[in-house]
């Protein structure tokens, strides 16, 4: 519950998601600097996806025909639920108002949301790439979800609370336990992160391969300004995760007040956790293949699994101790 | 005030009335049926809208029946909000309804076949809710289950409804039968005899556990059976789909509720005290049946099918919620036990708006495109913009995405089993969670059946030539999706409006609401504290619409630049090998392969590849004919071993009946004496 009109605490939001969203491209080209490097391949510059989103701007909108209103709309409602998505998310502050209107299972949503104009706009034109990656992504989504719904149950319990702000403040105030509920739980979140995100080896973001694909499959058609506007919008949601993961397991270092140092200090955390954060997704998309579709289902379920695992150890062990 | 809800009771007597005598031909009787039906909706809505928000309990009686029966009647707050679901959705049909049955002008069946039964349909739906003792419910609920029969068999010239017809009438007798033992054993332990068969009768009753749990069982049975819980569902998806499309909306967003609600007069009220081994037990049957139904739902290629069985889903659901709200109230925790009750409550209000909606998006598709199959639509969007439109947000509250109001009513059912820490017993703390994966599955399955509903029907390229004649359906059909999309965007950004509506209903049943729910204003949900979970629908919304017009304005602002590079619409891309058609499309079966193959068990699918060939050469084939079967397993498992059972046992006995009449009279005399004997 906060004051609505607080404006301090707005612009706060407001800075917090410009800086999340500005950086994002930054996460993408770093991951993929380190990637090249761990692969013996020359490296474009940390800066290559800014350049590329600034080119797509720039260029014109082909539309494809037949493409309807979904089409049309899709990439505007994409980035807007997940810019959405980005600012109730705890950055660098812990208790923004933004952070108060929409709790974790509502994230969850956004995400939902978004997956389902998405997948509805690539069945929009009547290729069936569209319908290949459509069906795909909605599979995939379908066994992600709940794994990841009961790994923030999980924190929700112990925290007492779904409300991502009270979550960190809850692990901040008790100091450093090992819980083995929240080690199940932060394993199946990481899982559900590489599938939602679609990284190897469940998806690769690198290639056009139509028996493999499944993010891409789904925005083949788009070009121009949609096409920058949906790239962003999945950089972003990389980096969702990414500081979704390390500010709930690991909140150290954020900014419980609003003072300079606070802010600096909770900067440079943030920014060191994605950092070691990324240096492991590389190694883990250098060292594992793509899996095949249908095993998809078993690593889902593997994350399924933990997750489930991680509530009931609060459930049994936790609670009752 | 009770007068008003008898006004329209008689508006749609009335209605049912000049029904007999309008036919295709004439227009005005017509008219003025579908108005009086139109009217009565209203005005019971409205009426009821004002007793639960006023939370008044209005009791009265009918000189009706037999001299010293009369019928006792009630409108408390439940029974006005389930009454005001009914006046809403009668309203909605109403609209619909006058374009849509001139599809069958040439049917050949009478108008008044139709007519009658649905206003003697939402008549008798409208008594149940409003009866106040066993007498007059019992006789509302065979009327709304017999003229819905005749409904369901309207078209009896196919094989299909006749079974489909007969099926749902064993099982609703089937089912009255247990409602009324479950009445029955309370009446019995009702302390005075002459008032027995009342509520207030029953509510006074004392039976022990045992007697208690028979009770609940035989209502669960009876009502369930409404209500479509797997097992005893079979009739839903057979009968749902094969009735005109705005009884099918009556059927399925309006009569499931109205089971629904004779659960919960049962259990919450009149049973008087509530066991959490009841919610324990009905939490699994309700886990399995949402899951059941979203599965089903997912391989379907009929569209009222795949919409029937996703009704069984949200029964499902709300019965999850009920089922927790039995053990919080069990375990002696009455808040969290509201806050379950609300959340079934509040899915209750949404799945019969938006199921509703979407059987009537259907029922324009089909009285458009004359298509079932939604492997042969496909780009209807283009042909029907405003149903399309309707559909779509229907598709977004059914997939339970913020900020509709599906969202609103699985949120608070996801934060009621959040509460699970709350219970001393350890495995039931430990079954909740499970029952909140369920529902998490059971949402992310869902959407990703009407993402294959829209995405095959309104999306992609017409798949047969037909399709391309589909034209947008008329003002009123299209007004009835209006309203109903209308209130489900309402409900779904305005949520606090409607807790504040339900809250009243346990007010009156235990004396206990959500304090908390509305305590930080309308912009604020937080049903148990502002700590533990709060959610602002109205803010989200906003955001939405702000990112949403952010976009417009930098759309509009480089608007005159875009034109001048202007190329029209180009080809999608084909892989150069020149131009697709529309038969390249993924299906819906297509679509849904992936999750078949996942969860193949749960079906029974029978495939059939055939081949056809000129001179029987497999080299000059020119068609593949590919079908695909999907029996529901509940009759492989649970239905077959009865029937069975009963041929079994009936050949038994028919060996007796030997014809022969010195036979009978053998009979006659040997149990003429083992009676005397007996009785010696």
């Amino acid at each position: 519950m906060v004051n609505i009109l607080n404006i301090q605490g707005w612009l706060l939001v407001l800075i917090q998601t410009s800086l999340f969203i500005l950086l994002s491209p930054l996460l993408a080209g770093w991951i993929k600097w380190l990637k090249c490097h761990l692969q013996n391949r020359r490296a474009p510059s940390l800066f290559q996806p800014y350049l590329n989103l600034w080119r797509l701007f720039n260029k014109e909108v082909l539309l494809p025909q037949n493409a309807s209103l979904i089409f049309r709309m899709t990439p505007y409602i994409l980035s807007g639920v997940i810019l959405l998505a980005a600012s109730v998310i705890p950055f660098i502050f812990v208790r923004v108002p933004s952070a108060a209107t929409a709790d974790v299972i509502v994230l969850v949503g956004f995400f939902a949301l978004s997956k389902f104009f998405q997948s509805l706009a690539a069945m929009d034109i009547g290729t069936s790439f569209g319908g290949l990656g459509a069906s795909r992504e909605m599979t995939i989504s379908a066994l992600a979800e709940p794994a990841m719904l009961m790994s923030v149950f999980t924190l929700a319990m112990i925290a007492g609370s779904t409300n991502l702000s009270s979550v960190i403040e809850t692990l901040l105030s008790q100091g450093l336990v090992l819980r083995p509920s929240l080690l199940f739980a932060f394993a199946g979140l990481v899982l559900v992160a590489i599938a939602e995100t679609g990284r190897i080896p469940v998806d690769n973001p690198a290639t056009h391969l139509e028996l493999t694909m499944i993010h891409e499959a789904m925005i083949l058609e788009y070009s121009g300004r949609m096409l920058a506007l949906i790239e962003w919008a999945s950089m972003t949601k990389l980096m969702i995760y990414g500081v979704l993961i390390c500010n709930v397991f690991f909140p150290w270092g954020i900014a419980e007040s609003i003072s300079v140092g606070n802010v600096f200090i909770a900067f440079f955390a943030i920014a060191g956790k994605l950092f070691v954060l990324s240096i492991c997704l590389a190694i883990g998309e250098t060292v594992f293949a793509k899996m095949r579709l249908f095993r998809v289902s078993i690593y889902l379920s593997l994350a399924f699994t933990l997750a489930l695992l991680g509530l009931l150890s609060h459930i049994i062990l936790e609670v009752g101790a | 005030m009770y007068q008003l809800v008898l006004i329209s009771l008689g508006l749609v007597f009335g209605s049912a009335l000049l029904g007999m005598f309008a036919d295709y031909q004439h227009s005005l009787a017509r008219f003025l049926h579908f108005t009086l039906l139109a009217f009565a909706g209203a005005l019971c809505a409205i009426t009821s809208f004002a007793v639960l928000i006023n939370n008044f309990t209005l009791v009265w009686q009918l000189p009706l029946g037999l001299p010293w029966l009369n019928w006792h009647q009630q409108l408390d707050g439940l029974s006005a909000f389930f009454l005001m679901i009914i006046g809403i959705g009668t309203l909605a049909a109403a609209l619909y309804a006058p374009k849509y049955v001139t599809e069958y002008k040439n049917s050949g069946q009478p108008f008044a076949a139709l007519a009658v039964p649905t206003s003697l349909f939402i008549a008798g739906m409208m008594l149940v809710v409003i009866a106040a003792d066993a007498y007059s419910f019992m006789i509302a609920w065979e009327l709304m289950s017999i003229s819905s029969y005749f409904l369901v068999t309207y078209q009896h010239q196919n094989s299909a409804n006749r079974r489909a017809g007969f099926i749902y009438l064993l099982m609703a007798h089937v089912g009255g039968l247990f409602i009324l033992l479950s009445f029955g054993i309370l009446a019995g332990f009702a302390p005075d005899a002459a008032t027995a068969f009342t509520f207030d009768g029953m509510r006074a009753a004392s039976p022990s556990l045992l007697w208690l749990t028979i009770s609940f069982a035989c209502a669960l049975i009876g009502f369930g059976m409404k209500a479509g819980l797997v097992p005893i569902h079979v009739w839903l998806p057979e009968a749902h789909p094969v009735a005109p499309s705005h009884v099918s909306a009556l059927m399925s967003g309006i009569m499931l509720k109205v089971a629904v609600y004779g659960f919960i007069r049962v259990s919450f009220d009149l049973l008087g005290e509530i066991h959490w081994g009841w919610g324990a037990a009905l939490l699994l049957i309700a886990c399995i049946t949402a899951l059941f139904g979203v599965l089903y739902a997912l391989i379907q290629q009929d569209i009222k099918k795949m919409l029937a069985y996703s009704s069984i889903e949200n029964i499902g659901i709300i019965f999850i919620a009920l089922s927790l709200s039995l053990i919080f109230f069990g375990q002696n925790l009455p808040h969290l036990g509201t806050l379950g009750l609300i959340a079934a409550l509040f899915h209750c209000l949404n799945h019969a708006m938006f199921k509703s909606l979407l059987f009537l998006g259907a029922g324009a598709v089909i009285h458009s495109s004359k298509e079932h199959d939604i492997d042969r639509m496909g780009g209807l969007i283009h042909f029907m913009p405003w149903t399309g439109i309707f559909f779509l947000l229907g598709c977004i509250s059914i997939s339970a995405l913020p900020p509709s109001n599906g969202f609103v009513s699985e949120w608070l059912i996801f934060q009621t089993s959040l509460q699970a820490a709350a219970i001393d017993s350890g495995v039931l703390r430990a079954i909740i969670p499970i029952s909140a994966a369920v529902l998490a599955l059971t949402g992310a399955l869902s959407a990703a059946c009407f993402v294959k509903l829209y995405g095959t029907a309104f999306l992609g390229k017409p798949r047969i030539r037909s399709i391309k004649k589909s034209r947008e359906v008329s003002f009123g059909m299209l007004s009835a999706q209006g309203l109903l999309v209308s209130l489900c965007v309402f409900f779904g950004i305005f949520p606090t409006f409607v807790l504040n509506l339900l809250n009243n209903i346990p007010q009156q049943l235990f004396g206990e609401g959500l304090s908390q729910a509305m305590s930080h204003g309308w912009l604020w949900l937080t049903p148990i504290s502002a700590k533990s979970a709060e959610y602002s629908a109205p803010l989200v919304a906003f955001g939405l619409i702000l990112a949403l017009l952010v976009w417009a304005g930098v759309y509009f602002i480089m608007k005159p630049k875009r034109k001048l590079q202007n190329k029209g619409r180009v080809p999608p891309w084909d892989c150069g090998f020149g131009p697709l058609n529309s038969r390249m499309q993924y299906t819906g079966s297509n679509f849904s392969m992936p999750i078949r193959r996942i969860f193949s068990p749960v079906w029974e699918l029978s495939e059939e590849n055939k081949l056809q060939a000129r001179n029987g050469l497999k080299e000059h084939a020119h068609t593949l004919i590919y079908r695909e079967n999907s029996d529901d397993i509940s009759w492989k498992i649970f239905y077959n071993p009865i029937i069975k059972m009963i041929n079994f046992s009936t050949k038994r006995i028919g060996k007796i009946q030997t014809g022969h009449l010195r036979h009978y009279l053998a009979y006659s005399f040997f149990t003429l004496v083992a009676l005397l004997w007996l009785i010696s």
